[in-house]
């Protein structure tokens, strides 16, 4: 399971990492979509990786046992705030393109 | 029962959120209403901001602890109030006023919901300046970075947008970074509260610390990026000179947010302890870094915009350096220094668009710079009515002349008495008498050099602008846009006058940043309040 979900992190992060890299604007935007997945993994991986356990404390669950409440709701408002700035992202990029004529990130046209 | 004044603290968060969600109902068209709503609020806001700063500046001290939801501090959520964020608030507010009364005149109208992102923005800001915790650091700089690509954007145009796209991801990326290097503290520490995880530190074992370290490594580069450190600050000059003059003069105190948190978290996290010190060379040779970039690029710009772009940098590499040498008298010093470079930064945007007004966009720079920084025509707003200055070209001129000195650090403004008290404690004339090392004594020398280079620069530029153009058209400029510039400098000159007490404000706020008990223990012995009464009564006063 930690193995997998590690293996998953990186393959995103890498991907993200090298489309982020890339001039046209919508390699960029699914570059950081990706990025911020592996993200969103990452933080629900720092709670302990446990399945089919309650975040609720009651009295027949152990503690060791619990699912860490916090990494879950820290990844719901990562989640929210990521897709608002990507939606926002995107919004920019159609105005560059339609400004420019171009998805270069630099507005530039190609060069063959 | 908490005093009514305590309920103030949650002020300058709750004060522009509502603002802002006011202003999203009213019709685009009702500019005049839409203005004074956001005047209003922004005027309360600074009346806030200097009613927590005169309580802070007190003889009472620290209390400044707010409990949101009523929940103890390290299970709730809290908003610190101390000498440090009250200065900010403060200096953000001024810098609202100044720059809100200079978009009134024209540049508010030429796109939709201006009011409702500056709103929104400083929300963020004062959230972020407040915060206790590290994840409502995260959502408050989101907020503030929400709006401030909207407000980049404002007025369109090739350029802006070329250079938003750029900023929006380049800081999407920073806040990922910020996400990774949260979660990988709260792993390893189990707390996001900063004073709980300041108390947590030494009782971490020392193969988690390495982890919590990296953590806040990966956390420090994404303030980094915000602070404009090189080699993360490619980015800052362009889209600053992009953004619209009052936009720009507001995001004079974004470079500086990120200066605040690591000042916060270094002193904090790492004043004494096992991890005593993280960081501190990275910053200072960052710092140096920044500052030679930043001296470059003000003794290479062409353009106004770029010059005061690069005075950004130029600013952010010096508190960067004093950060990473972290002595008290320094520091405060360089509290000072923040202070006046970031009002004169602010009055220097808002000027630029004001001189340039006049001139034909292409005659004093060169075309092949031009070219690389794009040439298209950006489309201008109208102007609006109003009352023109009088000797618009003198006052404009003064005004300038003030820029240039605070810039590079001459006498009589502030920005001389600041870089005075920095390089006094330097030189180890101050109150610590200790003889400069190699690494404090390049340190001098640069900080000598950028105020040189400024100077050259702002030299430069002014006889090209005022002096040589005999033939040039004189700008029509309006009394509310040149009375913010003259506001802000105005400032200047009372920092200058009244150097004194605001040396002790900065003393007094650096030396209880250097004791984290202080910060520690209000945050964990702050008590709930025991009678469910005392909420209500409070609610309709602290707003």
């Amino acid at each position: 399971m930690e193995i997998i979900l590690s293996i998953a992190i990186g393959v995103m992060t890498s991907c993200g990492v090298w489309l982020i890299l890339r001039p046209r604007t919508y390699q960029v935007i699914i570059g950081l979509s990706l990025l911020s997945y592996a993200v969103n993994l990452f933080i629900f991986g720092v709670g302990g990786v446990k399945t089919n356990v309650p975040p609720i404390l009651s009295d027949d669950v152990a503690i060791s046992t619990l699912a860490d409440p916090v990494p879950q709701a820290l990844v719901l408002t990562a989640i929210v705030i990521g897709f608002a700035t990507t939606a926002l992202f995107l919004v920019v990029l159609l105005a560059s393109r339609g400004l420019t004529g171009t998805d270069h990130v630099d507005g530039r046209s190609d060069p063959k | 029962m908490i005093d009514w004044s305590h309920h103030l603290i949650i002020a300058p968060i709750l004060l522009p959120l509502m603002a802002a969600a006011l202003l999203l109902f009213i019709d685009e068209r009702q500019r005049v209403a839409k203005a004074m709503i956001s005047l209003g609020s922004t005027l309360l806001l600074a009346a806030v901001s200097l009613v927590l700063f005169r309580i802070e500046s007190g003889p009472n001290g620290f209390d400044g602890v707010y409990l949101l939801g009523n929940w103890a501090a390290p299970f709730g959520i809290v908003l610190v109030l101390d000498g440090l964020s009250a200065l900010m608030l403060l200096l953000t507010a001024v810098l609202a006023i100044a720059a809100l009364v200079y978009s009134l005149a024209r540049w508010h109208a030429v796109g939709a919901h201006f009011h409702t992102m500056f709103q929104l923005l400083l929300m963020g800001l004062n959230g972020a300046f407040l915060t206790g915790d590290l994840f409502n650091l995260f959502v408050f700089f989101e907020v503030m970075l929400a709006a401030s690509y909207g407000l980049l954007l404002h007025g369109s145009g090739p350029l802006r947008v070329k250079a938003g796209m750029h900023y929006i991801a380049v800081n999407l990326a920073a806040a990922l970074l910020f996400l990774i290097g949260v979660s990988l503290i709260y792993g390893t520490a189990g707390t996001l509260n900063m004073a709980d995880l300041a108390a947590r530190i030494p009782q971490i074992e020392p193969d988690r610390r390495m982890l919590m370290e990296a953590g806040v490594g990966v956390l420090g580069i994404a303030f980094l990026i915000k602070a404009g450190m090189w080699p993360l600050c490619f980015w800052l000059p362009t889209a600053y000179s992009a953004a619209s003059a009052p936009v720009a003069g507001i995001f004079a105190i974004l470079s500086k947010l990120g200066i605040y948190i690591i000042l916060r978290l270094t002193m904090l996290l790492f004043g004494d302890g096992p991890s005593a010190g993280f960081g501190s060379s990275v910053l200072l040779y960052g710092g140096m870094a920044t500052l030679i970039f930043g001296t470059i690029g003000v003794l290479a710009s062409q353009a106004l915009g770029r010059l005061a772009g690069f005075s950004v940098l130029v600013s952010s590499g010096t508190l960067l350096m004093v950060l990473g040498i972290n002595d008290g008298a320094i520091s405060s010093g360089a509290l000072l220094y923040l202070v006046s470079s970031t009002l004169t930064i602010s009055a220097f945007f808002m000027l630029i668009e004001l001189v340039e007004r006049g001139q034909d966009a292409g005659a004093h720079v060169l075309a092949v710079t031009m070219e690389a920084y794009g040439d298209a025509e950006e489309d201008e707003p109208e102007e609006g009515d109003g009352v023109t200055m009088p000797g618009t070209m003198a006052i404009l001129g003064t005004c300038f002349a003030a820029c240039g000195l605070l810039l590079s650090g001459l006498p009589p403004l502030s920005g001389f008495v600041a870089k005075f008290a920095m390089l006094s404690a330097m030189m180890g004339t101050g109150a610590i008498g200790v003889p400069p090392t190699a690494a404090v004594w390049v340190l001098i020398i640069l900080v000598i050099l950028s105020g040189v280079a400024a100077l050259i620069s702002m030299t430069r530029a002014g006889i090209r602008t005022f002096w040589s153009s005999i033939e040039g058209t004189v700008p029509r400029v309006l009394v509310i846009e040149i009375v913010p510039v003259m506001f802000l400098l105005a400032l200047t000159l009372v920092l200058t006058v009244r150097a004194e007490p605001a040396m002790q404000y900065m003393d007094a706020t650096i030396r209880t940043l250097s004791n984290p008990r202080i910060y520690i223990d209000a945050v964990r012995n702050t008590a709930v309040v025991e009678s469910p009464d005392a909420g209500i009564i409070s609610d309709g006063k602290g707003d």
